[in-house]
């Protein structure tokens, strides 16, 4: 009976029924995250579990190399170039499947199959999309004249050659970013635009505000909010992938010009056992991390009081 | 007119367009996996379409000479036990938070929804070495300890959400009526609760189906491997790529995938944002 009392009792109920995700996460994310510091300040690796903290000498190394800085340099560049066209691209997108029309839920399903289906399977098609003699893209580019002949725009080689060029490398790696954050980065602005009441529009489109004017005075400045806490997801999201890169390139052609941080990460504390200097490569995710976090804990406050 | 026709020009042109971009990789699987390889395997054949009769030698590849089934029946039991987890777990939480905690209940909220923003790439170092210390590596049940990690801190606000938007007088009358605070969870809140409870399902088992970064640095036997990893890793030897088979295989597992992430997608988003905005 008493036992039955205590559980009436929210100031006791209440931690309880919280007490079992609290622990996992502490010791599922909050140790791993702590010891991933601890990591990088130590001499860590898998044949050494003993190891001793030996400051910032991996700090030093990994800013020294080459690699690192070429990686830094591309996660940068895929985070920006992939987020920029993907913002352009989800407006347009979003007018387009705001409105109605026959068939919009299969048109609908296509469109977001490829933020629905699994990213690793989907790269798998651009492999295919993009190989060095079967790529569906040169037969275009050839059908068209394009490519493949002496005077042709692209080249009179028969194929582009995508993920062997260092340059097209990246430009393959930016494509399948793009396409695959694209249905989220719309389905989301399609979520901001509904929410907008369509009194305001309709009262400035009385008032004698055209298509362009109603779009910057009245839909960007309501929807910022929300195209900002979506760029926000969406740049840690692309800033700390691995699966694109791995899957399309593994970080080359050589030397290493598609590798990104996390890719470099598991190269050197996964596959090449150093597990400190992988944890301090993935370290540098953490400003990252800590913007996004501080904006999106403000955000909640702000709602919280108004 | 003029005006009229120029923009519903330029609203089939963009849908068609999007289209195209969107779903052509999986057209081309489509077509590939059903393609001859002599057909398959000629530069100058068209790459999206049939130019020999079709075939289903890729698919029987995939089906009896490749751990594909395998690939399938492991991700399929992880999904199983990992929802399994993040019920037991999120589903009291999510209760706790959105009845009976109070201001320190709303933060310890907004700290466990953080931890979901905490890549993989940036714990699977130190995890690697929580799974080699338990023995877990080349195991399923490394996964199985590993997934809730980002399935229970989103699915807790999303659940937080869903108990927050009923009404609370419902369980009040109850507990009024002598019912106890267990019991009224159990006959009033969960019933109602049931499409919260199966958005939850659905998008742990995506998750569980999406994920590829913990799976490729925990997994190396090629029996114990996920779809993702085992698709990426097995199908290709070497220099040689089993096209037909690996568009076919790629096809097929992400087709239920992208339907339930589909159907349920709405309901997720308007869950995410109810958390956030009504208060």
């Amino acid at each position: 009976m008493k036992e039955r009392y205590l559980l009436e009792r929210e100031n006791i109920l209440a931690p309880l029924l919280l007490f079992p995700v609290v622990i996992y996460v502490i010791l599922l994310v909050g140790f791993p995250f702590v010891m991933a510091f601890v990591y990088s300040f130590s001499n860590v690796t898998v044949g050494n579990p003993d190891y001793k903290i030996v400051g910032i000498r991996n700090f030093i190394d990994i800013i020294g190399d080459k690699v690192f800085q070429k990686s830094l340099g591309n996660t940068f560049i895929f985070t920006f170039v992939s987020i920029s066209i993907v913002l352009i691209l989800s407006h347009i997108l979003a007018e387009v499947l705001i409105r109605e029309f026959r068939g919009k839920w299969l048109v609908r399903f296509l469109i977001l199959m490829p933020w629905t289906a699994p990213i690793a399977l989907g790269t798998i098609g651009y492999l295919w999309f993009l190989d060095s003699v079967f790529s569906p893209i040169d037969w275009i580019l050839r059908s068209f004249g394009l490519l493949g002949s002496p005077d042709a725009l692209l080249g009179p080689m028969s194929n582009m050659y995508w993920l062997g060029r260092p340059g097209l490398a990246m430009v393959s790696v930016i494509l399948v970013h793009v396409w695959r954050l694209l249905p989220l980065g719309t389905v989301i602005l399609i979520a901001g635009m509904n929410s907008i009441p369509r009194e305001i529009l309709e009262a400035a489109q009385v008032d004698g505000a055209g298509y362009f004017r109603r779009l910057f005075n009245i839909t960007l400045p309501l929807l910022f909010p929300v195209i900002g806490v979506t760029v926000l997801f969406a740049a840690l999201f692309t800033f700390t992938d691995m699966t694109v890169v791995w899957v399309l390139t593994m970080g080359g052609p050589p030397p290493h010009s598609t590798q990104v941080l996390a890719s470099l990460a598991f190269l050197k504390g996964i596959q090449g056992g150093d597990l400190a200097q992988g944890a301090a490569i993935s370290l540098f995710f953490f400003p990252v991390l800590a913007g996004v976090a501080a904006i999106v804990l403000g955000l909640v406050k702000k709602a919280v009081v108004t | 007119m003029l005006n009229r026709i120029i923009i519903r020009g330029g609203f089939y042109g963009a849908l068609v367009f999007f289209i195209i971009f969107s779903a052509s990789p999986f057209y081309v699987m489509l077509i590939t996996m059903f393609k001859r390889g002599h057909d398959l395997f000629n530069p100058n054949n068209n790459p999206f379409f049939f130019n020999e009769p079709i075939t289903l030698e890729h698919l029987d590849l995939l089906f009896t000479q490749t751990l594909y089934t395998k690939f399938l029946l492991n991700t399929f039991l992880v999904g199983i036990a990992v929802v399994a987890i993040t019920i037991i777990f999120a589903v009291p939480a999510a209760l706790s938070l959105a009845r009976m905690a109070g201001r320190w209940g709303e933060n310890l909220g907004i700290g466990i929804f953080l931890t979901y923003l905490i890549p993989p790439t940036l714990l699977f170092i130190p995890l690697s070495r929580v799974v080699s210390t338990l023995g877990l590596q080349n195991s399923l049940w490394s996964l199985i300890l590993v997934y809730p990690t980002f399935t229970v801190p989103f699915c807790t606000w999303l659940l937080m959400s869903f108990f927050k938007s009923i009404p609370r007088e419902i369980e009040e009358q109850a507990l009024i009526d002598g019912c106890s605070r267990i019991n009224a969870f159990f006959k009033i809140l969960l019933p109602i609760s049931i499409p919260g409870i199966i958005t939850v399902i659905v998008f742990t088992f995506t998750l569980v189906a999406h994920e590829y970064i913990y799976a490729l640095a925990f997994i190396q036997d090629s029996g114990e491997k996920t779809i993702g990893i085992g698709m990426t890793t097995e199908l290709v030897r070497g220099d040689v790529f089993y096209w037909g088979a690996l568009m076919g295989g790629a096809l097929i597992a992400s087709i239920p995938v992208a339907i339930l992430y589909t159907l349920f997608l709405d309901r997720i988003i308007s869950g995410l944002a109810m958390g956030t905005a009504k208060r």
